[in-house]
């Protein structure tokens, strides 16, 4: 009986290999002609010549691309240079996204815990208890997000009543608010499979753990955390892509000043820039990125993996 | 399985059954049609409508290229809109004859530059854009660009933009005192370098709470169309509309007929019926804007004629329309606003 | 056995699972509070009222709200439950069927939609749509989330699976068990929980979703979330805020039943 970690080599099995091939068809079929063609023709897109107004034209181009890294001045005849500004829409997506997956794992992963831990007929209901306000839309939430955080709102107004502060705090329209959002948006992608990860984990190791005079804080590090990272990094995953290209926080908590990922790709097709071949080269571009990330996190976890 | 996805094959087909005869489509500005009205055509002729919205003229423009020709019947697209869409080939011509009550038109409104002969639609509303200022919390001279472009100290940081790239450049273009479609590089460059530093002083981009921002406090300065801002005076007695001196925007909204509408005749109904006197009326009670249609006089709520946001001032100056640039000028025009907005 | 809990406790946890909650829950109650407020502006306290509930089910709005309503939890159904079905039989595939040739690329391609930032799948959903000459409807709108609400089903399931040792249909197939016996029988009942947490997972990423779904949604084809924002974009209601409370009421209501019937269950 061995648990957690150890315990993957024993269930895989091969009991129902003669049917895989029917078992994989539906999803086959579904992913294939849903996602993976759109994101096929998005590529075909991106090499597209733009229509002025919207729409594109059926001849190879390179222009959005270029775009995206060249900077050829107001007026397109200046010497190409690097042009920073994507670059830089880009990079504060990754930052804040970063930021509010850390936010997320830091408050998500004891919340988890704590969760697993509990008798396990309560369980159930503190497991419900957190998903409860993910039943109101998202947008509810980020709108009351805004509400609360307003600088005439009840959080500001309930800090100057009890003196805490004097003037109210500048919170909304700034990067903070956008963190906030994002925070609040994808915490129980965090807390589900973290919690569903301890859960399965096999407390006699902890006890095992303790028997050998390993302090608590040793225990959480060395053998609790090895055994529940697949959960960790599920859930880091789960609040770091979509927080990647969210458009809602930063547009009703950010203020919409400055461009994010999503954003500024929102604007290509459903805004004033009407640029379809550059709202999918963006995208392309994003999506090469987060692959990038995953496979970069894979290979590590394959090298820890054989290591042990 | 089998029997979920029948199921949903049957959901799916009962709720497009629900588009039928006796329906109309229309793609509709924000907040700016009273529900009752709708009702009120429902009653008479038994269509049902759907309406969906949107927060600017480049965002139905981009929406309708993106798929939503043949979904839906009329739009509601501003002055400079109707000419461009016209020239993209995404409206349908009404024949002579076909509108019943095309002569209640009145007469300045019935050969405008962008649509010459109405053939493509009828007017809806019209208005001027400028911006309106809490005098609760400042009281210097309002009617000057200034205060968005270059604001005194106080007012820094406090400002909301319209999210709409047509009437922010024409308002800049205004402040600078250079025609819209301006082909000079130097005052091109101007106009680039003054928007950037203008930016620092902007809280935000936002069209759809355009009034919300002025009436909650959020904003203390705030773009907004002359309409929209009454109703924020109503909510809030110190919000005050601006007449520049520089100039402001003015527009004109029409219901234009979409090619390919899946139901032209309840689209042509539909116009008709808001070129009744008693029913356009009813959107200018509403609305608090300008109307085009001759003999409503009766039905408008008298307020309407001494509203402070559509009486400009003697030293107001003066209004203009957004004007439609050619691509290669229209390119930097996008530039300027990417720049902007990055 | 007092060892035991030692050693499941952390100092601290406790308290932050606490912060977690009032961050949860402190939007939610200001909305909850501002709901029953008398004003229309959402600025001002003027007293308590429930007028706002009366406006969503009779006020200019209702009849577009409960079209929505019946469209959103329609195909958050319909979506879930297909998405669930075509889930389990991946994972069974991939972790009780042996190692293959197609298994990598398979949960590769499974994984695809949660991988893909919701934006890009917008926008290809899009582009295909308008590509194939798809009108856009209803229909659309059910594909796309039958397609991305996959991978969300599919995670709880995979891993419960594999927490499942193999040992308990190897024991039912020496009873002379089929191979469908053992997994009807024995696997299926086993992977219950991961099976409904992921469908629960799936129905609330349809329930929620606005991204895709306003980039593929039809004219006048409306879901909750899309029409929620057509009208909290000029700023947030009160009706919305007692749309948002009766959800919430709804949730908190099926959560306090589902509590007591597994209570009721136990003691029996």
């Amino acid at each position: 009986m061995a648990g957690g970690a150890a315990s993957s080599g024993s269930t895989a099995s091969d009991t129902y290999a003669g049917a895989r091939h029917w078992l994989l068809m539906p999803s086959w079929f579904v992913l294939l002609i849903f996602v993976a063609a759109p994101v096929a023709m998005m590529l075909v897109y991106s090499f597209l010549t733009k229509e002025f107004r919207g729409g594109v034209i059926w001849e190879f181009s390179l222009g959005a691309y270029d775009q995206f890294f060249f900077d050829r001045g107001l007026f397109g005849d200046d010497p190409p240079q690097i042009d920073w500004t994507y670059i830089n829409i880009f990079w504060r997506s990754i930052w804040q996204a970063g930021l509010a997956t850390v936010l997320s794992l830091l408050i998500g992963f004891p919340t988890a815990y704590f969760i697993a831990t509990r008798p396990e007929r309560s369980r159930a209901l503190w497991v419900f208890v957190i998903t409860i306000p993910y039943w109101v839309n998202l947008l509810i939430r980020t709108v009351s997000m805004k509400f609360l955080l307003r600088d005439q709102g009840p959080m500001n107004d309930f800090l100057i009543w009890t003196g805490v502060i004097d003037d109210p705090l500048r919170i909304i329209n700034t990067n903070l608010a956008v963190q906030l959002g994002l925070f609040y948006s994808y915490l129980p992608f965090m807390v589900l499979p973290i919690y569903a990860a301890v859960e399965r984990y096999n407390f006699t190791l902890s006890e095992a753990a303790a028997d050998l005079y390993a302090s608590k804080w040793a225990t959480l590090r060395r053998v609790l955390l090895p055994a529940v990272k697949p959960g960790v990094i599920a859930g880091c995953i789960l609040v770091f892509v979509p927080s990647l290209g969210a458009f809602l926080a930063p547009d009703l908590l950010g203020g919409a000043r400055n461009f994010m990922i999503g954003s500024l790709i929102e604007e290509q097709f459903k805004g004033n820039a009407g640029n379809w071949p550059f709202g999918a080269a963006a995208s392309m571009i994003l999506l090469t990125l987060v692959l990038i990330i995953l496979m970069v996190f894979a290979r590590q976890q394959r090298r820890m993996g054989d290591m042990r | 399985m089998k029997y979920f996805a029948s199921t949903a094959m049957a959901l799916a087909l009962s709720v497009g059954a629900a588009a039928a005869e006796g329906d109309l489509v229309v793609y509709h500005w924000f907040e700016y049609m009273p529900q009752e009205l709708l009702d009120k055509f429902t009653a008479e002729t038994g269509v049902n409508v759907t309406m969906d919205t949107y927060d600017s003229n480049e965002a139905m423009l981009a929406s309708l290229k993106a798929g939503g020709m043949g979904t839906y019947d009329v739009a509601v697209p501003g002055d400079y809109m109707v000419a461009i869409m016209a020239g993209e080939g995404l409206l349908d011509t009404i024949a002579d004859g076909e509108l019943t009550n095309k002569g209640n038109i009145a007469p300045e409104w019935a050969d405008p530059s962008f649509d010459p002969g109405r053939k493509h639609s009828i007017p809806y509303q019209w208005g001027s854009t400028a911006f309106a200022v809490d005098t609760g919390s400042y009281e210097g001279d309002i009617n000057t660009t200034d205060i968005l472009f270059n604001p005194p100290e106080e007012l820094r940081g406090k400002i909301n933009m319209l999210d709409s790239q047509g009437e922010v450049m024409a308002m800049a273009s205004l402040h600078m005192g250079i025609p819209q479609c301006s082909t000079d590089r130097d005052q091109l460059k101007a106009l680039n370098d003054m928007l950037q530093g203008a930016k620092a002083n902007w809280a935000s981009f936002n069209s759809d709470t355009a009034k919300e921002v002025l009436v909650s406090g959020d904003a203390v300065v705030g773009m907004i169309y002359d309409g929209f801002s009454a109703k924020a005076r109503e909510e809030k007695a110190s919000v005050t509309y601006a007449f520049p001196k520089e100039g402001y925007v003015v527009w004109m909204d029409n219901v234009v007929l979409l090619k390919d509408a899946p139901n032209r005749e309840n689209a042509i109904k539909f116009m008709d019926f808001l070129l009744e006197p008693e029913n356009i009326a009813a959107v200018s009670n509403y609305a608090r804007y300008g109307l085009g249609v001759t003999g409503a006089e009766d039905f408008l709520d008298p307020e309407l004629a001494t509203l402070p946001e559509s009486n400009p001032p003697a030293d107001a100056g003066a209004g203009a329309f957004i004007e439609v640039c050619d691509e290669a000028t229209q390119a930097v025009y996008d530039q300027i606003w990417t720049n902007l907005k990055k | 056995m007092s060892a035991r809990t030692d050693v499941k406790t952390y100092p601290g946890f406790f308290a932050i699972t606490l912060l977690c909650m009032v961050i949860l829950y402190a939007p939610l109650m200001v909305v909850t509070v501002y709901s029953f407020n008398a004003s229309p502006s959402i600025t001002v306290w003027e007293g308590l009222s429930l007028r706002w509930y009366a406006d969503v089910f009779t006020g200019p709005e209702s009849d577009k709200f409960k079209q929505a309503a019946f469209n959103s939890f329609s195909i958050a159904l319909i979506a879930a439950t297909l998405a669930t079905a075509i889930a389990t039989a991946s994972a069974t595939a991939i972790v009780r069927a042996g190692r293959f040739r197609l298994r990598l690329p398979s949960l590769g391609l499974i994984t695809l939609p949660i991988l893909v930032p919701e934006i890009v799948l917008a926008v290809a959903t899009l582009i295909f749509f308008n590509s194939i000459g798809f009108t856009r409807g209803y229909m659309t709108i059910l594909v796309a989330h039958i397609a991305f609400c996959i991978p969300f089903a599919y995670l709880p399931i995979q891993a419960r699976m594999q927490g499942i040792e193999n040992t308990y249909e190897q024991a039912a197939m020496d009873l002379y068990a089929t191979k469908a016996q053992a997994f009807r029988q024995v696997l299926l009942p086993l992977m219950m929980p991961g099976i409904i947490s992921g469908f629960l997972l799936a129905f609330i990423v349809s329930l929620d979703d606005f991204i895709i779904t306003n980039f593929v949604k039809g004219a006048g084809v409306e879901t909750l979330p899309t029409a929620i924002f057509g009208s909290v974009k000029q700023g947030i209601k009160p009706n919305i805020m007692a749309i948002s409370t009766m959800l919430l009421s709804l949730s908190i209501m099926m959560v306090t039943i589902s509590y007591f019937l597994s209570k009721w269950d136990n003691t029996k």
